[in-house]
């Protein structure tokens, strides 16, 4: 037990959060403030903005799975000027960090909307380097480390904000590419966005979604993801950053403990909208059960070395 | 189980006015073969729901069946003396397969009040009720508020059957002129319907009307609110996620002055102007 206040705050590089929740892109929005004081949160993440105005993909956009959500929305956005001039001043109202999720179809688009957004007001800067390359077939960026190098050094050069490069967990070589990410510049790396995915309605024999395939998220994914912030903390002395179906605080001390310094919850919103604030308190209460008095310490804190006694593990499983 | 309702986060002083509340199941029965009426006693914030407005229900797990989303379902009765909110719904899918399960007693996690509902017309206009099949449900709340605003209604009731227009004595006590047509009687067809349309019109009783639940009767409303120079609503379905706004799930396409323009049902609806709408 710990008697005294918990310290819930985390250092990502040079920015301070007050605690390691913060929501996942595309799965907050201002409109969220109608439900709970917005500024309970370590920070905001936009939708993420593309230079141009996009109306997104057809419907439907979303399918349910076992404990899942998969989707295809297409980033719709509304484009740099409705993000400086709307989103931005919005924030203004709010004191915790807001970070700017950007995406874009070539390396040098994504430099030049990257030095856009580098305004004040925008605490960090996401790159979503998990979208289609144009220039590599609509592969993305961060399925492979070279691709990624070469966009996270032209992504560095434009900009002096923190710079988060997101990753797909799609590729099969995630460490490299977060080593890449880290060698090209990047202050911290969110692992992952969603996983590749698809449904097929038996009775239509229909895709379930308008664009056939899309992204898993939700509870499904998380043993995959958790796994990829492993291996990725291990591979980057910057920031990992956890993102994959996190509903519960048990969920988030999960991330905490493979190495990462904070954590994205989207989907779990979607199905309850105070799930962050609900997490954020029972972390508080996880660590004063459990004698942790700085939530910070639970980072990377994992034990792998061999098991002492069976009966132990046995009396957890059962 | 709760004895009392709760709200878990919102409450009608703050500024939060949409919560996540746990509602208690009061009743949850068949009202006809393919229908069910579930009540359920809910919060006072909960209550300032307005017609047209919806709440996102956490269906349970029921056997077979795990709905993961929420289901976003119209509010069919407001009742703030009782402290009451009504559903009726058709089981079509494991949400609402899930739902038919609550008994009296449980408990049931819904949040809301979301979206925006519809607006009556300004000087006690008389309104018409244009439904067929579930969108009763949407426009029944919308007779009690026109009730309570002085504009008289008359409900033009569509159902494949006689046993499945629901709610008719409802909306006769709300003091609505009831009208029904049904595809068993022959009496359904858009042609017979708008005839009726034109000659309420003609009366001068339609100064306004409000559609939901077909997309043949909502082309027809569109027709002639244009014709007529009204004003229309129609309440739209959507596939959703969120129901907040943040997911962008449940767009549709709407006509505007700038061209084809993509809205969220939840959050830009589920009520429309008639003219901008596309299908339903």
């Amino acid at each position: 037990m710990v008697d005294g206040p918990i310290d819930l705050s985390v250092r990502l590089g040079t920015l301070a959060l007050a605690n390691p929740i913060m929501p996942a892109s595309g799965t907050f929005s201002e409109e969220l403030a109608r439900v709970f004081d917005l500024d309970l949160l370590g920070a905001f993440v936009t939708k993420t903005i593309t230079r141009e105005k996009r109306s997104g993909n057809p419907t439907p956009r979303v399918a349910e799975t076992a404990s899942g959500m998969l989707n295809s929305i297409g980033i719709p956005s509304k484009g740099l000027a409705n993000f400086l001039d709307e989103i931005v001043p919005a924030y203004r109202a709010f004191q915790q960090p807001l970070v700017a999720s950007i995406s874009a179809n070539t390396p040098d688009e994504f430099a030049q909307l990257c030095a856009d957004v580098s305004v004040p007001g925008v605490a960090a800067i996401e790159v979503n380097i998990s979208c289609p390359n144009l220039e590599e077939d609509g592969r993305a960026f961060a399925m492979r480390p070279e691709s990624t190098l070469s966009a996270m050094q032209k992504l560095r050069a434009a900009s002096d904000k923190p710079l988060w490069a997101k990753l797909t967990p799609n590729t099969g070589e995630i460490a490299e590419v977060a080593a890449a990410a880290e060698a090209g510049g990047a202050d911290a790396v969110v692992v992952a966005n969603t996983i590749l995915a698809m449904k097929i309605d038996v009775h239509t024999r229909r895709p379930s979604l308008g664009n056939i395939m899309g992204g898993l998220s939700g509870p499904a994914i998380k043993p995959i993801v958790v796994r990829m912030a492993y291996q990725c903390a291990r591979a980057v002395s910057i920031p990992v950053i956890g993102c994959g179906g996190i509903a519960t605080a048990e969920d988030v001390v999960e991330y905490l403990l493979a190495g990462c310094a904070a954590v994205q919850v989207g989907t779990a919103t979607f199905l309850h909208p105070t799930a962050m604030t609900r997490i954020i308190d029972d972390l508080a209460a996880y660590c004063r059960a459990n004698g942790v008095a700085a939530v910070r310490d639970l980072v990377g804190a994992v034990e792998t070395g061999p098991l002492a006694r069976t009966d132990e593990l046995l009396a957890q499983v059962y | 189980m709760t004895l009392s309702p709760k709200t878990v986060h919102a409450d009608t002083a703050s500024p939060f006015p949409v919560g996540e509340h746990v509602c208690r199941v009061v009743s949850n029965e068949a009202v006809n073969d393919q229908y069910r009426l579930m009540e359920l006693a809910a919060p006072a914030p909960a209550l300032t729901a307005e017609p047209g407005q919806f709440f996102h229900l956490l269906c349970p797990q029921a056997g077979a069946d795990a709905p993961f989303f929420r289901r976003p379902m119209s509010i069919y009765r407001i009742d703030r003396v009782q402290g009451r909110l009504g559903f009726l719904y058709k089981e079509t899918g494991s949400g609402t397969r899930a739902m038919a399960t609550l008994r009296p007693g449980d408990d049931f996690n819904i949040v809301g009040p979301l979206g925006i509902g519809f607006s009556l017309p300004p000087d006690r206009a008389p309104i018409v009720l244009l439904a067929r099949g579930v969108g009763l449900a949407t426009l029944a709340p919308l007779a009690q508020a026109a009730a309570a605003a002085g504009n008289p209604v008359t409900a033009l009731f569509s159902a494949r059957d006689p046993a499945y227009l629901m709610s008719l004595d409802y909306m006769a006590d709300q003091g609505a002129e009831v009208l029904t047509v049904t595809d068993s009687e022959g009496t359904s067809d858009p042609e017979q319907v708008e005839r009726r349309l034109r000659e309420l019109h003609a009366a001068g009783r339609m100064e306004a009307i409000y559609t939901c639940g077909s997309n043949r009767l909502m082309l027809l409303a569109q027709r002639l609110a244009n014709t007529f120079a009204i004003r229309g609503e129609v309440a739209m379905e959507q596939q959703m996620a969120c129901g907040l706004g943040m997911c962008f799930c449940c767009v549709r396409a709407f006509r505007t002055a700038e061209g084809i323009e993509h809205r969220r049902v939840c959050n830009e609806g589920p009520v429309f102007d008639l003219k901008e709408a596309l299908s339903w």
